[in-house]
């Protein structure tokens, strides 16, 4: 680790005031990317302003029909909310699914969707749900968010305060683990509201994570096990491959992944 | 048994220390003006150093002073050893290359270290370590095994042609030959054994510190046997005569023979405190601790299973090629030739094995001994040869072993060992019950019934273990003798300190041991310490691996209690006023015979110190006896490992559905303490059998350099563990103890590895079986289906 300058805002404007005065800064969340990459001296900013004595980027709360989760809550939270294990279940087992104890009890929520890491699981709960990203700035609709992996929409200065999640009405999350990180080596979010049906994949495209259309289309008409069975696989083509999967064995568990990702929104 | 004694599953009175943040480890040792060294690495696997300048990084904030290879050999400090000489075919001596502490000219491996930087922080010294300029020629790299030997390759020493450390045989070649011509059956296997990490929660390290007042050096440092570090630091690598080196291995956060081994960075230490004036210390990160730590496994493997045709087995042909690195290690060569073939002949009768290995440098970080060393790999060859064997025989896989299993004891082995007791048919039986496996095929149609593969896998190991004795690894080649000493010091109060030469660091000798000491003398086991890990406290001793410390450390407190229990009773003799003859020691209490008149021990204990009671010509005051033990023979634990893994057809996902393990580790000191080791090694050797897996590219960069690559088996990838004991006890010592420490890593990979290969019905897959491999297996097996 190289020498930083380090910053506690108590406040969100605290936060938004610092990242305009200070040069050459990194917003530290949960730090599950940002410390490793700081200890392994493949960052060196000169200030390092630390969001969590932020009060108002910590609540679970519901507004209208969507569950709203602040920034600064951490993967542990989100899985034991009463709140989202009602509302969202699928979202608490995501939640669950992430790392280890460690991880969840420090990684965030804003942390996870502002890195936009390619086999991290919380951008295919965005994606899948049509979530919108709520800024110190604006709020950015999900389909707007995610451009490729490590990059989003996100300007310079631009603090994630939450992320907005429309209830659906049926929804689950079927994960593969890497076996060695158990980040996903690929995940699939199924949601249905209003009638749309979103597929989101993470994990497996070198692109990030993005909606299985092909997939969406044949739930379109009716939302069952019997129409993803009779597709076919989704080409290796843009898959990731490394020592742990293929673009080959990606592509398949692209595959069988959102077969039961259906099955468990369907309650099998 | 008492309730603390032998055969009692005492909680361990290490573990309050531990699990309330009160264990001192090497990181924990802080010395009075301590500076902080940081070692700057090869990025290169191969390179000569054309030109390395240490100027401005001398000038940097806080820098102390910068070592470079040229500056140990102007000190004369020796390189590191290979303390085991192994022989060609030929008789001539292996080709071992020079292994510098800093590198001299060349680096060798991705993390061979180029120089060190001492600074007031660790901080500083990394940052200065980024203006140390250095020059590369980079070489290619050789990192294949397989074909390292072959011609063409780059040469990584000099003196080691074809990088050939040696060219290593045991056994009758003529005999085996001729039991292969007679055969009715051939069974032939190519095998890879994984590369591992050994991954100690705790990682190395080190802290040097000179008194200049005494002229004298202390090494703080994580190891398994700091009297044997000592040893080499001083006689071999000439730091400091013996008696001006203090070793102190404290609280040691796990080894799995990782920290037996003398490596660069605590010798720089120590000679560098002397340097710079300051204690030196340094602690590994993880990173360097993947890099540079000694690995273990790395084997390619030839292998040949001659049977007549009742499928009695004739003879056994193995070729090896073992990694050994860019460099010999402490014990490297040992492992892959004493610990490797002589225990090819498993729990089986084989009148004819001839074994050969082929020692290799490569690129790539040095290969020791890792849980097991050897035993591992033997065991894997045997074990999966006898499987496929049998299917190829069409015989049940249980059966076959058993016909083939050593009936009677001894047994000599046409490969060295003399199996001395043991009832590998009896565990065997008792495994297939507690396995519950006349009903496995009932839980295969309920498996298929869920879309899941069920396999069913057997493994019976055997282990050489206590290694030992000191005239038989003599004989071998080792370059120090594997005894073990115990010192047993009564204090005038009754209660007992026993210092040892064994290192715990995870073993619970602290609880064991001194079972042993409470039942033999009738006192609260709360009235006993153990020390161990400093040589200032302990005379000498030879350490911990090789699942030693119960079968010869614990002889030797016991040959050390023997002498007190003899010299307590002169004392006791003295204070009843009785003849010594008629002294009886039984429950803590020396009674005169055939009266009422009797004394506890801890009354004898102050008698033995006050000495009221006799005179300086009867009898010498005090209590205390040492002892040195050096066992008949090598241990034999043996046992039956039997695994049913699920396969999910969809993901290739292996679950591990049931385990169950039946050992003969001979006496049982602490049943909690040896579950807790099975526990430990089936996990180790799970994740060798399924995640584990230390992979370099072509350029010799380590591709699973941290545990976001490096699978590593968690708590939830392990099913419930069934296990069960048929005890034989060991005849080669006196407490008939055969060691557990290694056994389930032994014994776990060639289960797993048969039980897949039974779900998947063919032979087609490596460790590790990862969920991507099993797939692809899976595939092989529908295609081999849709040809049929």
């Amino acid at each position: 680790m190289y020498a930083f300058d380090y910053h506690r805002p108590q406040t969100l404007r605290q936060a938004v005031n610092l990242i305009g005065r200070t040069e050459d800064s990194k917003v530290l969340a949960g730090g599950q990317t940002l410390i490793p990459t700081l200890k392994a001296r493949l960052a060196n900013p000169a200030n390092l302003i630390d969001l969590g004595a932020v009060p108002e980027l910590r609540a679970i709360t519901q507004k209208g029909k969507s569950i709203v989760i602040g920034a600064m809550v951490r993967h542990a939270e989100v899985a034991e909310s009463p709140l989202v294990k009602s509302a969202i279940p699928a979202l608490a087992d995501l939640a669950h699914l992430i790392g280890d104890p460690h991880v969840r009890n420090r990684g965030t929520i804003g942390g996870s969707v502002a890195n936009n890491d390619p086999a991290a699981d919380y951008p295919a709960a965005c994606l899948a749900m049509n979530a919108t990203i709520i800024t110190t700035k604006r709020k950015i609709p999900v389909d707007q968010y995610f451009q490729g992996m490590f990059t989003t929409a996100l300007e310079e200065g631009e603090l994630i305060s939450a992320v907005s999640f429309p209830i659906p009405s049926r929804a689950a999350y079927a994960k593969f683990r890497n076996p060695a990180s158990r980040y996903a080596l690929v995940g699939v979010f199924v949601a249905v509201k209003s009638g749309e049906t979103r597929v989101a994949v993470t994990g497996a495209s070198n692109g990030g994570v993005y909606r299985w259309t092909e997939a969406e289309a044949a739930l379109k008409p009716r939302f069952s096990l019997a129409p993803i069975e009779r597709l076919a696989k989704p080409p290796s083509t843009n898959m990731n491959s490394d020592i742990h999967a293929s673009a080959d064995y990606r592509a398949h568990l692209v595959y069988v992944m959102t077969k039961r990702a259906v099955a468990k929104a369907l309650g099998r | 048994m008492s309730a603390n004694g032998i055969g009692a599953s005492v909680r361990r009175k290490e573990d309050h220390r531990f699990i309330t943040g009160k264990g001192s480890y090497t990181d924990d040792i802080n010395r009075e003006g301590q500076t902080h060294a940081y070692f700057l690495r090869s990025p290169h696997a191969h390179a000569l150093i054309k030109r390395l300048d240490v100027a401005a990084a001398r000038q940097a904030p806080g820098v102390v002073g910068i070592f470079t290879g040229d500056d140990l050999a102007a000190d004369k400090v020796g390189g590191l050893i290979c303390g085991w000489m192994i022989h060609n075919k030929d008789g001539s001596p292996m080709s071992a290359g020079a292994h510098p502490a800093l590198a001299q000219g060349k680096v060798r491996y991705v993390g061979d270290h180029v120089a060190v930087i001492i600074a007031e922080t660790y901080s500083q010294a990394k940052d200065a370590a980024d203006l140390v300029e250095v020059d590369y020629d980079v070489l290619p790299a050789c990192v294949d095994l397989a074909s390292a030997d072959s011609p063409g390759q780059p040469q990584i020493h000099d003196n080691a042609a074809n990088n050939t450390v040696y060219n290593f045989h045991l056994g009758d070649k003529a005999a085996t030959d001729a039991a292969f011509a007679r055969a009715a059956h051939v069974t032939k296997l190519d095998l890879v054994n994984n590369r591992l990490v050994p991954n100690a929660m705790e990682p190395r390290a080190a802290i040097g510190d000179y008194n200049s007042g005494e002229d004298a050096f202390t090494l703080y440092t994580t190891s398994q046997n700091p009297h044997v570090a000592r040893l080499i630091l001083s006689a071999f690598i000439g730091l400091a005569p013996e008696h001006k080196l203090r070793v102190i291995a404290p609280d040691v956060g796990g080894g799995f023979g990782s920290k037996i081994f003398v490596y660069a960075e605590e010798t720089v230490c120590v000679w560098a405190a002397k340097k710079v004036g300051r204690p030196v210390k340094w602690v590994a990160d993880r990173t360097e601790e993947f890099l540079c730590v000694a690995h273990g496994r790395d084997h390619v493997t030839h292998a040949e299973m001659a049977m007549d045709e009742k499928g009695r087995i004739l003879g056994l042909r193995v070729h090896t090629k073992a990694n050994l690195g860019a460099y010999l290690s402490t014990f490297s060569s040992a492992v892959p030739t004493y610990l490797y073939a002589p225990l090819l002949s498993g729990q089986y009768d084989i009148p004819a094995i001839y074994a050969e290995v082929d020692a290799l440098y490569t690129n790539t970080s040095p290969v020791d001994a890792y849980r097991g060393a050897g035993r591992p790999e033997a065991t894997f060859v045997v074990e999966r040869l006898v499987e496929v064997a049998s299917r190829q025989l069409g015989q049940d896989p249980a059966q076959f072993r058993m016909r083939n299993f050593v009936k009677s004891w001894p047994h000599q082995t046409p490969v060295i060992m003399m199996y001395d007791a043991g009832d590998y048919a009896g565990t065997m039986r008792k495994a297939l019950e507690l396995a519950d496996y006349k009903n496995f095929g009932k839980r295969k149609r309920e498996s298929a019934r869920k879309g899941m593969l069920r396999g069913i896998g057997f493994s019976a190991y055997i282990e050489a273990c206590g290694i030992a004795p000191s005239a038989a690894v003599g004989s071998l080649g080792a370059g120090v003798g594997l005894w073990e000493s115990a010192e047993v010091r009564v204090n005038p109060t009754g209660n007992v300190e026993v210092l040892t030469g064994s290192h715990s660091h995870g073993q619970g000798h602290e609880t064991t041991f001194a079972q042993l000491v409470a039942g033999r003398l009738g006192i609260p086991i709360e009235q006993v310490s153990i020390v161990h890990g400093d040589t200032d406290k302990v005379q000498f001793g030879m350490g911990t691996y090789g699942s030693r410390s119960g079968a010869v450390g614990m002889s030797a407190i016991v040959k050390a209690l023997d002498k007190i229990e003899a010299k307590a009773k002169k004392v006791a003799a003295f204070a009843l006023e009785a003849s010594e003859a008629d002294i009886e020691f039984k429950d803590g209490r020396f009674s005169v015979a055939g009266t009422d008149k009797s004394l506890a021990f801890g009354e004898v204990a102050l008698q033995a110190y006050i000495a009221h009671k006799f005179t300086g010509a009867q009898l010498e005051p005090g209590l205390k006896e040492g002892a040195f033990y050096d066992p008949t023979n090598f241990t034999f634990p043996a046992g039956v490992h039997i695994c049913e893994v699920e396969i999910d057809t969809d993901t290739g996902v292996t679950q591990i559905a049931k385990w169950t393990a039946v050992d003969d580790f001979g006496t049982i000191i602490n049943p909690m303490i040896v579950e807790g080791q099975v526990h430990g090694g089936i996990a180790q050797g799970i994740g060798q059998a399924l995640i584990e897996n230390a992979i370099y590219d072509k350029e010799g960069q380590l591709v699973t350099a941290s545990f976001m690559d490096y699978g590593m088996p968690r708590a939830h990838d392990l099913p419930h563990l069934e296990l069960g004991f048929n005890t034989t006890p060991a005849p080669s010592n006196p407490l008939g103890i055969k060691g557990c420490g290694e056994a389930g890593a032994i014994a776990a990979p060639p289960a797993v590895i048969n039980a897949i290969t039974d779900a998947l019905g063919h032979e087609e897959i490596a460790m590790p079986a990862t969920p991507q491999a099993v797939w692809k297996a899976m595939q092989k097996s529908a295609m081999k289906i849709a040809a049929e």
